[in-house]
Protein backbone atom coordinates (compact mmCIF):
# COMPACT_ATOMS: atom_id res chain seq x y z
CA UNK A 1 0.00 0.00 0.00
CA UNK A 2 1.32 3.65 -0.64
CA UNK A 3 1.62 5.84 1.93
CA UNK A 4 0.92 9.67 1.24
CA UNK A 5 3.17 12.28 2.60
CA UNK A 6 2.53 13.47 6.11
CA UNK A 7 0.06 10.76 6.63
CA UNK A 8 0.86 9.97 10.48
CA UNK A 9 0.63 13.73 11.55
CA UNK A 10 -2.65 13.88 9.69
CA UNK A 11 -3.59 10.50 11.57
CA UNK A 12 -2.90 11.82 14.96
CA UNK A 13 -3.79 15.35 14.60
CA UNK A 14 -7.42 14.21 13.21
CA UNK A 15 -8.25 12.77 16.80
CA UNK A 16 -7.75 16.41 18.10
CA UNK A 17 -9.80 18.37 15.97
CA UNK A 18 -11.79 17.44 12.54
CA UNK A 19 -12.68 13.77 14.69
CA UNK A 20 -12.17 14.41 17.82
CA UNK A 21 -14.34 12.03 20.04
CA UNK A 22 -16.35 13.72 22.25
CA UNK A 23 -17.16 17.51 20.80
CA UNK A 24 -17.51 16.07 16.87
CA UNK A 25 -18.40 12.43 17.06
CA UNK A 26 -20.46 12.92 20.82
CA UNK A 27 -19.05 9.69 22.02
CA UNK A 28 -17.83 8.74 25.50
CA UNK A 29 -20.04 11.53 27.07
CA UNK A 30 -20.80 9.80 30.51
CA UNK A 31 -16.82 10.28 31.89
CA UNK A 32 -17.43 13.18 30.33
CA UNK A 33 -19.85 14.51 32.47
CA UNK A 34 -19.03 12.16 35.70
CA UNK A 35 -15.55 12.79 35.96
CA UNK A 36 -14.99 16.64 35.14
CA UNK A 37 -15.48 18.36 38.28
CA UNK A 38 -12.17 18.97 38.66
CA UNK A 39 -9.48 19.86 36.49
CA UNK A 40 -6.94 17.09 38.19
CA UNK A 41 -10.09 14.58 38.19
CA UNK A 42 -9.93 14.72 34.03
CA UNK A 43 -6.35 14.54 33.92
CA UNK A 44 -6.26 11.48 35.40
CA UNK A 45 -9.33 10.39 33.55
CA UNK A 46 -7.79 11.02 30.03
CA UNK A 47 -4.98 9.46 31.61
CA UNK A 48 -6.27 6.19 32.19
CA UNK A 49 -8.51 6.35 28.55
CA UNK A 50 -5.87 7.07 26.95
CA UNK A 51 -3.47 4.11 27.99
CA UNK A 52 -6.39 1.65 27.46
CA UNK A 53 -7.20 3.05 23.99
CA UNK A 54 -3.65 2.28 23.03
CA UNK A 55 -3.16 -0.47 24.16
CA UNK A 56 -5.88 -2.49 22.81
CA UNK A 57 -5.89 -0.64 19.63
CA UNK A 58 -2.17 -2.34 19.31
CA UNK A 59 -3.23 -5.63 20.46
CA UNK A 60 -6.23 -5.74 18.69
CA UNK A 61 -4.27 -4.43 15.14
CA UNK A 62 -1.63 -7.10 16.29
CA UNK A 63 -4.31 -9.86 16.06
CA UNK A 64 -6.34 -8.57 13.27
CA UNK A 65 -5.43 -11.63 11.17
CA UNK A 66 -6.21 -14.03 13.93
CA UNK A 67 -9.71 -13.38 15.12
CA UNK A 68 -12.03 -14.19 12.61
CA UNK A 69 -15.01 -12.31 11.06
CA UNK A 70 -17.77 -13.77 13.43
CA UNK A 71 -16.79 -13.14 17.34
CA UNK A 72 -14.58 -10.29 16.40
CA UNK A 73 -16.88 -8.11 18.67
CA UNK A 74 -16.58 -10.33 22.18
CA UNK A 75 -12.77 -10.92 21.23
CA UNK A 76 -12.44 -6.91 21.11
CA UNK A 77 -14.52 -6.83 24.72
CA UNK A 78 -12.48 -9.07 26.47
CA UNK A 79 -9.34 -7.74 25.27
CA UNK A 80 -10.37 -4.03 26.32
CA UNK A 81 -11.73 -5.40 29.57
CA UNK A 82 -8.58 -7.13 30.10
CA UNK A 83 -6.29 -4.33 30.17
CA UNK A 84 -8.92 -1.89 32.09
CA UNK A 85 -8.20 -4.46 34.48
CA UNK A 86 -4.64 -4.17 34.45
CA UNK A 87 -5.04 -0.37 34.45
CA UNK A 88 -7.38 -0.31 37.21
CA UNK A 89 -5.21 -2.62 39.17
CA UNK A 90 -2.47 -0.02 39.01
CA UNK A 91 -4.65 2.98 40.21
CA UNK A 92 -5.84 1.23 42.72
CA UNK A 93 -2.03 0.54 43.79
CA UNK A 94 -0.19 3.47 43.61
CA UNK A 95 -2.77 6.19 43.18
CA UNK A 96 -5.33 5.27 45.58
CA UNK A 97 -7.08 8.65 45.70
CA UNK A 98 -7.74 8.92 42.07
CA UNK A 99 -8.89 5.46 42.54
CA UNK A 100 -11.35 6.77 44.86
CA UNK A 101 -11.90 9.62 43.01
CA UNK A 102 -13.14 7.89 39.35
CA UNK A 103 -15.16 5.17 41.43
CA UNK A 104 -16.89 2.75 39.12
CA UNK A 105 -16.00 4.94 36.53
CA UNK A 106 -12.51 3.23 35.73
CA UNK A 107 -14.56 0.04 34.67
CA UNK A 108 -17.02 1.65 32.90
CA UNK A 109 -13.72 2.12 30.03
CA UNK A 110 -14.95 -1.08 28.91
CA UNK A 111 -18.36 0.14 28.05
CA UNK A 112 -16.88 3.47 26.35
CA UNK A 113 -18.35 3.45 22.73
CA UNK A 114 -14.88 5.39 21.30
CA UNK A 115 -12.60 2.39 22.74
CA UNK A 116 -14.88 -0.33 20.63
CA UNK A 117 -15.01 2.04 17.58
CA UNK A 118 -11.18 2.65 17.50
CA UNK A 119 -10.85 -0.97 17.43
CA UNK A 120 -13.64 -1.72 14.92
CA UNK A 121 -13.68 1.08 12.36
CA UNK A 122 -9.55 1.67 12.32
CA UNK A 123 -7.27 -0.95 14.04
CA UNK A 124 -8.78 -4.19 13.10
CA UNK A 125 -7.52 -2.74 9.77
CA UNK A 126 -4.35 -1.20 9.55
CA UNK A 127 -0.98 -2.30 10.88
CA UNK A 128 0.12 -1.63 14.31
CA UNK A 129 2.37 2.01 14.52
CA UNK A 130 -0.86 3.63 12.66
CA UNK A 131 -3.10 1.73 15.26
CA UNK A 132 -0.90 3.40 17.98
CA UNK A 133 -0.78 6.63 16.69
CA UNK A 134 -4.38 7.13 15.53
CA UNK A 135 -5.22 5.97 19.06
CA UNK A 136 -2.46 8.63 20.95
CA UNK A 137 -4.76 11.04 18.79
CA UNK A 138 -8.17 10.30 19.90
CA UNK A 139 -6.95 9.32 23.49
CA UNK A 140 -5.16 13.21 23.48
CA UNK A 141 -8.17 15.01 21.87
CA UNK A 142 -10.13 13.28 24.34
CA UNK A 143 -7.93 14.30 27.32
CA UNK A 144 -8.03 18.26 25.54
CA UNK A 145 -11.94 17.66 25.50
CA UNK A 146 -12.11 16.53 29.17
CA UNK A 147 -9.73 19.23 29.89
CA UNK A 148 -11.80 22.13 28.93
CA UNK A 149 -14.85 20.85 30.18
CA UNK A 150 -13.09 20.73 33.37
CA UNK A 151 -11.80 24.23 33.47
CA UNK A 152 -15.14 26.03 33.03
CA UNK A 153 -16.74 23.61 35.79
CA UNK A 154 -13.84 23.93 37.82
CA UNK A 155 -13.58 27.55 37.58
CA UNK A 156 -16.86 28.70 37.95
CA UNK A 157 -18.10 26.33 40.32
CA UNK A 158 -15.33 26.54 43.01
CA UNK A 159 -13.39 29.84 41.83
CA UNK A 160 -9.99 28.43 42.43
CA UNK A 161 -7.74 25.73 40.43
CA UNK A 162 -6.68 23.17 43.07
CA UNK A 163 -3.71 20.62 42.21
CA UNK A 164 -2.22 17.70 44.92
CA UNK A 165 -5.55 16.71 46.28
CA UNK A 166 -5.64 13.53 43.68
CA UNK A 167 -1.91 13.17 42.68
CA UNK A 168 -0.64 13.43 46.14
CA UNK A 169 2.78 13.18 45.16
CA UNK A 170 2.78 16.96 43.99
CA UNK A 171 2.85 19.48 46.65
CA UNK A 172 -1.03 20.75 47.01
CA UNK A 173 -1.51 23.82 45.40
CA UNK A 174 -4.59 26.19 45.37
CA UNK A 175 -5.06 29.34 43.50
CA UNK A 176 -8.14 31.12 44.56
CA UNK A 177 -9.53 33.20 41.63
CA UNK A 178 -12.93 34.81 42.20
CA UNK A 179 -13.84 35.23 45.96
CA UNK A 180 -15.66 32.23 47.47
CA UNK A 181 -18.75 34.07 47.92
CA UNK A 182 -19.14 34.67 44.14
CA UNK A 183 -18.78 31.59 42.80
CA UNK A 184 -21.82 29.53 41.15
CA UNK A 185 -21.43 25.98 43.17
CA UNK A 186 -24.25 24.22 40.22
CA UNK A 187 -21.13 23.63 38.04
CA UNK A 188 -19.95 21.14 40.38
CA UNK A 189 -23.24 19.46 40.60
CA UNK A 190 -24.27 17.27 37.87
CA UNK A 191 -26.93 20.20 35.84
CA UNK A 192 -23.41 21.89 35.19
CA UNK A 193 -22.12 19.29 33.75
CA UNK A 194 -24.93 18.86 31.59
CA UNK A 195 -25.00 22.65 30.55
CA UNK A 196 -21.36 23.29 29.94
CA UNK A 197 -21.24 20.75 27.69
CA UNK A 198 -24.78 22.05 26.20
CA UNK A 199 -22.73 25.18 25.55
CA UNK A 200 -19.36 24.26 24.53
CA UNK A 201 -21.32 22.07 21.87
CA UNK A 202 -23.59 25.08 20.71
CA UNK A 203 -20.29 27.72 20.68
CA UNK A 204 -18.72 24.91 18.76
CA UNK A 205 -22.04 24.80 16.34
CA UNK A 206 -21.98 28.60 16.02
CA UNK A 207 -18.28 28.54 15.01
CA UNK A 208 -18.86 25.94 12.19
CA UNK A 209 -22.83 27.85 11.20
CA UNK A 210 -20.17 31.17 10.50
CA UNK A 211 -17.93 29.59 8.63
CA UNK A 212 -20.44 27.63 6.46
CA UNK A 213 -22.12 30.93 6.12
CA UNK A 214 -19.60 32.95 5.02
CA UNK A 215 -18.35 30.39 2.38
CA UNK A 216 -21.70 30.60 1.46
CA UNK A 217 -21.33 34.71 1.26
CA UNK A 218 -18.09 33.98 -0.26
CA UNK A 219 -19.59 31.53 -3.14
CA UNK A 220 -22.49 34.31 -3.98
CA UNK A 221 -19.67 37.14 -4.34
CA UNK A 222 -18.11 35.17 -6.64
CA UNK A 223 -21.36 34.70 -8.85
CA UNK A 224 -22.15 38.36 -8.95
CA UNK A 225 -18.58 38.93 -10.03
CA UNK A 226 -19.01 36.12 -12.55
CA UNK A 227 -22.46 37.32 -13.44
CA UNK A 228 -21.63 41.12 -14.11
CA UNK A 229 -18.60 40.05 -16.13
CA UNK A 230 -20.93 37.82 -18.47
CA UNK A 231 -23.09 40.96 -18.87
CA UNK A 232 -20.22 43.50 -19.31
CA UNK A 233 -18.91 40.69 -21.99
CA UNK A 234 -22.42 40.99 -23.48
CA UNK A 235 -22.81 44.55 -23.51
CA UNK A 236 -19.48 45.14 -25.15
CA UNK A 237 -20.16 42.42 -28.07
CA UNK A 238 -23.49 44.16 -28.31
CA UNK A 239 -22.10 47.31 -28.80
CA UNK A 240 -19.25 46.18 -31.44
CA UNK A 241 -22.49 44.67 -33.24
CA UNK A 242 -24.30 47.60 -33.20
CA UNK A 243 -20.81 49.34 -34.50
CA UNK A 244 -20.03 46.77 -36.95
CA UNK A 245 -23.99 47.52 -37.99
CA UNK A 246 -23.80 51.44 -39.06
CA UNK A 247 -20.97 50.97 -40.46
CA UNK B 1 -36.54 -2.04 60.37
CA UNK B 2 -39.34 -3.11 58.04
CA UNK B 3 -37.68 -4.69 55.28
CA UNK B 4 -40.17 -3.95 52.83
CA UNK B 5 -40.40 -0.17 53.60
CA UNK B 6 -36.17 -0.37 53.08
CA UNK B 7 -36.95 -2.08 49.68
CA UNK B 8 -39.36 0.17 48.62
CA UNK B 9 -36.77 3.37 49.72
CA UNK B 10 -34.64 2.00 48.08
CA UNK B 11 -36.06 1.78 44.81
CA UNK B 12 -37.40 5.27 44.92
CA UNK B 13 -34.81 7.21 46.17
CA UNK B 14 -32.41 4.89 43.23
CA UNK B 15 -34.95 6.17 40.51
CA UNK B 16 -35.94 9.66 41.60
CA UNK B 17 -32.79 11.52 43.78
CA UNK B 18 -30.39 9.67 42.85
CA UNK B 19 -31.27 9.02 39.24
CA UNK B 20 -28.96 6.92 36.63
CA UNK B 21 -28.51 9.51 33.91
CA UNK B 22 -29.54 12.76 35.48
CA UNK B 23 -26.76 12.19 38.48
CA UNK B 24 -24.98 9.21 37.78
CA UNK B 25 -24.42 9.46 34.46
CA UNK B 26 -24.62 6.27 33.32
CA UNK B 27 -26.34 5.84 29.76
CA UNK B 28 -25.94 9.15 28.99
CA UNK B 29 -25.01 7.84 24.62
CA UNK B 30 -28.63 5.93 24.51
CA UNK B 31 -29.85 9.20 26.44
CA UNK B 32 -28.92 11.61 23.71
CA UNK B 33 -28.94 9.02 20.71
CA UNK B 34 -32.25 7.21 20.76
CA UNK B 35 -34.43 10.35 22.73
CA UNK B 36 -35.74 11.86 19.23
CA UNK B 37 -39.02 9.22 19.06
CA UNK B 38 -40.88 8.47 22.23
CA UNK B 39 -42.00 4.79 20.90
CA UNK B 40 -38.03 4.04 20.34
CA UNK B 41 -37.37 5.42 24.12
CA UNK B 42 -39.89 3.61 25.29
CA UNK B 43 -38.63 0.48 23.46
CA UNK B 44 -35.15 1.13 24.65
CA UNK B 45 -36.09 1.90 27.97
CA UNK B 46 -38.35 -1.38 28.57
CA UNK B 47 -35.45 -3.50 27.11
CA UNK B 48 -32.63 -1.77 29.35
CA UNK B 49 -35.15 -2.85 32.53
CA UNK B 50 -35.07 -6.39 31.14
CA UNK B 51 -31.46 -6.34 30.74
CA UNK B 52 -30.56 -4.71 33.67
CA UNK B 53 -32.37 -7.00 36.03
CA UNK B 54 -31.16 -10.34 34.49
CA UNK B 55 -27.81 -8.72 34.84
CA UNK B 56 -28.23 -8.24 38.44
CA UNK B 57 -29.88 -11.64 39.16
CA UNK B 58 -27.01 -13.18 37.46
CA UNK B 59 -23.78 -11.27 38.46
CA UNK B 60 -24.20 -10.81 42.09
CA UNK B 61 -24.45 -14.36 43.15
CA UNK B 62 -21.68 -14.91 40.26
CA UNK B 63 -19.13 -12.78 42.26
CA UNK B 64 -20.28 -14.23 45.89
CA UNK B 65 -20.38 -17.93 44.66
CA UNK B 66 -17.80 -18.27 41.86
CA UNK B 67 -15.66 -15.20 41.80
CA UNK B 68 -14.90 -14.54 45.33
CA UNK B 69 -14.48 -18.56 46.62
CA UNK B 70 -12.05 -18.76 43.79
CA UNK B 71 -10.04 -16.55 44.45
CA UNK B 72 -10.56 -14.52 41.52
CA UNK B 73 -12.45 -11.32 42.24
CA UNK B 74 -10.53 -8.98 40.23
CA UNK B 75 -11.48 -10.30 36.97
CA UNK B 76 -15.29 -9.54 38.13
CA UNK B 77 -14.83 -6.40 35.01
CA UNK B 78 -14.32 -9.15 32.58
CA UNK B 79 -16.80 -11.42 33.95
CA UNK B 80 -19.62 -8.93 34.18
CA UNK B 81 -19.13 -7.29 30.45
CA UNK B 82 -19.41 -11.25 28.96
CA UNK B 83 -22.40 -12.12 30.97
CA UNK B 84 -23.95 -8.87 29.69
CA UNK B 85 -23.00 -9.26 26.12
CA UNK B 86 -24.09 -13.05 25.93
CA UNK B 87 -27.15 -11.88 28.24
CA UNK B 88 -28.42 -9.15 25.53
CA UNK B 89 -27.71 -11.88 22.99
CA UNK B 90 -29.84 -14.53 24.25
CA UNK B 91 -32.91 -12.29 25.34
CA UNK B 92 -32.33 -11.24 21.68
CA UNK B 93 -33.07 -14.61 20.42
CA UNK B 94 -35.61 -15.60 22.83
CA UNK B 95 -37.53 -12.49 21.95
CA UNK B 96 -37.36 -13.50 18.42
CA UNK B 97 -38.69 -17.13 18.92
CA UNK B 98 -41.64 -15.87 21.60
CA UNK B 99 -42.34 -12.92 20.42
CA UNK B 100 -41.65 -11.54 16.90
CA UNK B 101 -43.59 -8.69 17.17
CA UNK B 102 -41.70 -7.57 20.38
CA UNK B 103 -38.26 -8.37 18.37
CA UNK B 104 -39.18 -6.07 15.62
CA UNK B 105 -39.76 -2.81 17.57
CA UNK B 106 -36.88 -3.69 20.32
CA UNK B 107 -34.21 -5.74 17.79
CA UNK B 108 -32.47 -2.84 16.70
CA UNK B 109 -31.54 -1.63 20.79
CA UNK B 110 -30.53 -4.71 22.23
CA UNK B 111 -27.15 -4.58 20.20
CA UNK B 112 -26.99 -1.37 21.67
CA UNK B 113 -27.38 -2.48 25.77
CA UNK B 114 -24.26 -4.29 25.45
CA UNK B 115 -22.03 -0.79 25.72
CA UNK B 116 -25.17 0.77 27.80
CA UNK B 117 -22.97 1.81 30.83
CA UNK B 118 -26.03 1.68 33.10
CA UNK B 119 -25.74 -2.19 32.81
CA UNK B 120 -22.43 -2.67 33.81
CA UNK B 121 -22.56 -0.15 36.16
CA UNK B 122 -25.50 -1.45 38.04
CA UNK B 123 -23.64 -4.35 38.31
CA UNK B 124 -19.75 -3.31 39.23
CA UNK B 125 -21.67 -0.97 41.82
CA UNK B 126 -23.63 -3.61 43.53
CA UNK B 127 -20.43 -5.89 44.34
CA UNK B 128 -18.14 -2.79 44.77
CA UNK B 129 -20.38 -1.13 47.38
CA UNK B 130 -20.52 -4.68 49.02
CA UNK B 131 -24.45 -4.93 49.09
CA UNK B 132 -26.45 -7.45 49.96
CA UNK B 133 -28.76 -9.89 47.32
CA UNK B 134 -31.83 -7.75 48.22
CA UNK B 135 -30.39 -4.17 47.96
CA UNK B 136 -28.63 -5.10 45.07
CA UNK B 137 -32.27 -6.51 43.39
CA UNK B 138 -33.58 -2.90 44.53
CA UNK B 139 -30.81 -1.12 43.53
CA UNK B 140 -31.21 -2.56 39.79
CA UNK B 141 -34.74 -2.35 39.53
CA UNK B 142 -34.44 1.72 40.80
CA UNK B 143 -32.21 2.36 38.22
CA UNK B 144 -33.71 0.74 35.50
CA UNK B 145 -37.31 2.36 36.14
CA UNK B 146 -35.62 5.80 36.76
CA UNK B 147 -33.76 5.33 33.25
CA UNK B 148 -36.95 4.40 31.73
CA UNK B 149 -39.07 7.26 33.20
CA UNK B 150 -36.55 10.03 31.98
CA UNK B 151 -35.65 8.32 28.64
CA UNK B 152 -39.35 8.89 27.98
CA UNK B 153 -40.04 11.77 29.81
CA UNK B 154 -36.92 13.63 28.11
CA UNK B 155 -37.65 11.84 24.34
CA UNK B 156 -41.08 13.84 24.93
CA UNK B 157 -39.49 17.09 25.22
CA UNK B 158 -37.06 16.69 22.49
CA UNK B 159 -40.51 16.01 20.15
CA UNK B 160 -41.64 19.20 21.59
CA UNK B 161 -38.27 21.05 21.14
CA UNK B 162 -37.60 20.28 17.28
CA UNK B 163 -40.84 22.36 16.19
CA UNK B 164 -39.41 25.31 18.61
CA UNK B 165 -37.69 28.16 17.71
CA UNK B 166 -34.59 28.02 19.09
CA UNK B 167 -31.12 29.87 17.90
CA UNK B 168 -29.76 28.11 15.18
CA UNK B 169 -26.73 27.11 17.01
CA UNK B 170 -28.64 25.45 19.81
CA UNK B 171 -30.30 23.49 17.06
CA UNK B 172 -30.33 19.54 18.10
CA UNK B 173 -28.15 18.34 20.79
CA UNK B 174 -26.89 21.71 22.46
CA UNK B 175 -30.73 22.70 23.22
CA UNK B 176 -31.38 18.79 25.05
CA UNK B 177 -28.46 19.34 26.81
CA UNK B 178 -29.70 22.65 28.43
CA UNK B 179 -33.22 20.47 29.13
CA UNK B 180 -31.29 17.86 30.43
CA UNK B 181 -30.01 20.49 32.76
CA UNK B 182 -32.84 21.82 33.73
CA UNK B 183 -34.42 18.14 34.43
CA UNK B 184 -31.69 17.10 36.94
CA UNK B 185 -32.54 20.31 38.73
CA UNK B 186 -35.78 19.90 38.94
CA UNK B 187 -34.59 16.16 40.52
CA UNK B 188 -32.34 17.75 43.01
CA UNK B 189 -35.32 19.50 44.36
CA UNK B 190 -36.29 16.18 45.70
CA UNK B 191 -33.47 15.09 47.65
CA UNK B 192 -33.62 15.04 51.34
CA UNK B 193 -37.39 13.61 50.89
CA UNK B 194 -36.72 10.43 53.30
CA UNK B 195 -34.70 12.34 55.71
CA UNK B 196 -37.38 12.24 57.93
CA UNK B 197 -38.53 9.04 57.69
CA UNK B 198 -36.55 6.57 60.57
CA UNK B 199 -35.63 3.03 59.74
Amino acid sequence: MKREKGYTKKNFLKGIINENPLFVSILGTCPALATTKTLEAAIGMGILFTVVLICSSALVSLLRKVISEEIRTPAYIVIIATFVTIVKMFTNAFLPDLYSTLGVFISLIVVNCIVLGRAEAYASKNNVFDSFIDALGMGVGYTLALLSMAFFREFLGTGAFAFGNIFTFIPLVKVQIIPKEYVMSIFQNPAGAFIVFGLILAVLAFIKNRKEEYKAYLARQEKIRKAEEAKKAALATAANKEEGGNK
Amino acid sequence: MNIFVAFVLAIISSMLMDNVVLSRFYGICPFLGVSRKVNSSLGMGVAVVFVIMLATLICWPFYTYILVPAGIPFMDTVAYILVIASLVQLTGLFIKKYSPSLYKSLGIYLPLITTNCAVLGVAQGNTDQGLSFLDSIANGLGTSIGFLLIIVTFSCIRTRLETANTPKAFKGLPIALITAAIMAIALVGLQGLFSGIKL
